[in-house]
């Protein structure tokens, strides 16, 4: 992997659709000309994690950490509900998610 | 009076010579000069700073036996949640935002009556070196304010080293505490991972997220480490131990006997002449002082940097899901919930923000997450290697912070692997969980600027640091006459 990897602006269309951001046509042309370099310059990890390396994917070696099942105080309903960009009858509320009509 | 260490400040509440409130005034009237300049705060809580002062004064005038900083100011980067008060941090998604509760660390510090007086600038989600990635402005460098304060938390850094606050508190996932500090002439510590508690700190990547103090002094950070860490339930990664002993390490200050270990790979090419050499004086100081210095190899550093912008972007991709445009925050746009939080998420996120997400989608997609997500994984084991071998042979490692001084604001903002380049010293670090400071190691000859000499000790050795750095900071203090900040020059 030490040439540039690919990375076509229909890539990154993609790329922006999974992670849920409508990017405009010149943010594309940027980014995947941007990713390209980046991409290259990180891509020199695999150099040196060949054969048989364990990954380490958190600095601590915890497995589950497990506290008492105790009931103690939380937010409100009312102070859960402060930061929404709309609510209703104590409940979040948000544009409609499945396609059909109602 | 706004120029005394905290320490110095905490000691003056205690004999009464001095009023929290007095105090909190002070500072008020001192960001109200200067602010406008340094640019270091995004929120001041005026109000319920000096409310937070007078209930301190209220107590001590009982008689009650108060924690050593009760009283003294202190600045909150904005990614902390603070119950109440705007949270925004550095992104329009969250801007107007004031979260319900207080994250832990806050909660540690209103136990300890410390006086919150405001939110310090940030680049945007703690993704950036310079402070320039904020959504709403840069923050300038109280040295040269063409210059940046460093990143992510130029605006706390900036807020210490322009006396707008005596203390002020960081977040590191690559360095965000650590150059800064490096670029302002101030005191900076990552503690060990899992030290201080997460909860209530604004994600970014989890593995390698850690808050902790910013000050002027060894001792300064000493004493705000010990009154926000230790172990939090809240937090399933926070360490159930007892917190390392830093604030008797930094009044012991002894390195007779010492074994320091002095990075290879983290010098030479790519480091500004001027901060080698300041590293160099540090050196001879500390050898000077009875410490032995051996050299030490950590071959796989020269591949951290890689294996940090995979791993942030990856976790980052996955943290910042949680803008959804759906409980909290942004909402804007039209049509279905899906098409909302497409455009909410578009117009509230910035540049870098963006490019990391995408970045760290890419590296977790199917086919990829092998030769990317995976092989960096692999790097973290063999760097966690290369410190074990290397506190086998010294009880901490040096090297310099940053590799320049603060650069100007603009310089890089274009060129994000340059700009990626300042961390390359600070990075393998949280890679490793390890513990590490920043303190001033002098004024670069060729620009007069402050650089940065950076301490790293094993997980919860983090009294090594103090203690060392104690001891220089003593040596550089009696060769330069003053305090490295009273060469700044004067903001009014």
């Amino acid at each position: 992997m030490s040439e540039t990897p690919a990375i076509s602006r229909s890539d990154v269309a993609n790329l922006a659709k999974l992670a849920r951001i409508e990017m405009t046509e010149s943010e594309l042309d940027h980014l995947s000309s941007e990713l390209a370099v980046i991409l290259n310059a990180v891509a020199r990890v695999s150099e040196v994690a060949k054969g048989e390396i364990a990954p380490t994917s958190h600095p601590l070696p915890l497995v589950n950490v497990f506290r008492e099942d105790q009931v103690a105080p939380s937010l409100t309903q009312e102070e859960a509900l402060s930061g929404a960009p709309a609510s209703e009858e104590g409940r979040f509320k948000v544009p409609q998610i499945l396609g059909e009509e109602a | 009076m706004i120029r005394q260490s905290a320490a110095d400040m905490a000691q003056a509440l205690a004999k009464k010579e001095v009023s929290a409130e007095e105090l909190t005034k002070a500072h008020f009237e001192r960001i109200s000069t200067v602010d406008s300049k340094v640019k270091a705060f995004l929120h001041l809580d005026t109000e319920g700073a000096i409310n937070a002062a007078k209930d301190v004064d209220q107590r001590r005038s009982r008689g009650e036996n108060l924690p050593t900083l009760a009283g003294v100011p202190l600045a909150l980067k904005d990614v902390m949640t603070q119950k109440g008060i705007p949270t925004t941090c550095g992104s329009k998604i969250l801007e107007g935002w004031r979260p319900p509760y207080d994250s832990t660390v806050v909660t540690n510090l209103k136990r300890n009556g410390v006086v919150i007086l405001g939110k310090t600038n940030m680049d945007e989600f703690a993704m950036g070196s310079s402070t320039e990635n904020s959504a709403f402005h840069p923050t300038h460098n109280p040295w040269d304010l063409t210059r940046i304060p460093g990143g992510s938390g130029g605006g706390s850094s900036a807020a210490i080293s322009a006396f707008e606050a005596p203390l002020a508190i960081g977040t590191d996932t690559g360095g965000s505490i650590r150059q800064p500090a490096a670029v302002t002439g101030t005191v900076g510590v990552k503690p060990t991972y899992g030290g201080v508690s997460r909860y209530g700190l604004v994600a970014f990547s989890s593995s390698l997220d850690q808050a902790g103090p910013c000050a002027r002094t060894v001792l300064d950070a000493a004493l705000l480490h010990e009154a926000i860490a230790g172990h939090d339930p809240k937090d399933s990664t926070s360490i159930n131990a007892p917190v390392p002993k830093v604030v008797e390490a930094a009044k012991r200050a002894d390195v007779k006997g010492l074994k320091i270990g002095v990075i290879k790979e983290l010098q030479g090419e790519g480091y500004q002449k001027g901060v080698l050499d300041r590293f160099q004086e540090s050196l001879e100081i500390l050898s000077s002082l009875g410490a032995e210095i051996v050299e030490v190899s950590c071959p796989s550093f020269d591949y951290a940097l890689a294996a940090y912008y995979l791993i942030a972007p990856s976790e980052c991709s996955s943290n910042l899901a949680r803008f959804d445009a759906m409980r909290y925050g942004m909402r804007t746009g039209e049509g279905s919930a899906e098409e909302v939080m497409n455009q909410t998420r578009e117009a509230g996120f910035g540049k870098e923000v963006k490019r990391r997400i995408i970045l760290g989608t890419y590296a977790l997609s199917s086919g990829y997450y092998d030769a990317y997500y995976g092989s960096a994984q692999k790097v973290r084991t063999l760097i966690k290697d290369d410190f074990a071998r290397s506190f086998d042979k010294a009880e901490i490692l040096v090297s310099p912070t940053a590799p320049t001084t603060a650069f100007k604001i603009g310089e890089k903002s274009n060129d994000p692997l340059a700009m990626y380049l300042n961390d390359i010293a600070t990075i393998p670090v949280n890679l490793a969980g390890v513990c590490a400071m920043s303190l001033p190691s002098g004024l670069a000859t060729e620009d007069s600027l402050p650089a940065g000499f950076q301490i790293m000790a094993p997980a919860m050795a983090d009294d090594r640091l103090y203690n060392a750095g104690a001891a220089l900071e003593r040596e550089l203090l009696a060769k330069w006459g003053k305090p490295l900040l009273e060469m700044a020059p004067e903001l009014l």
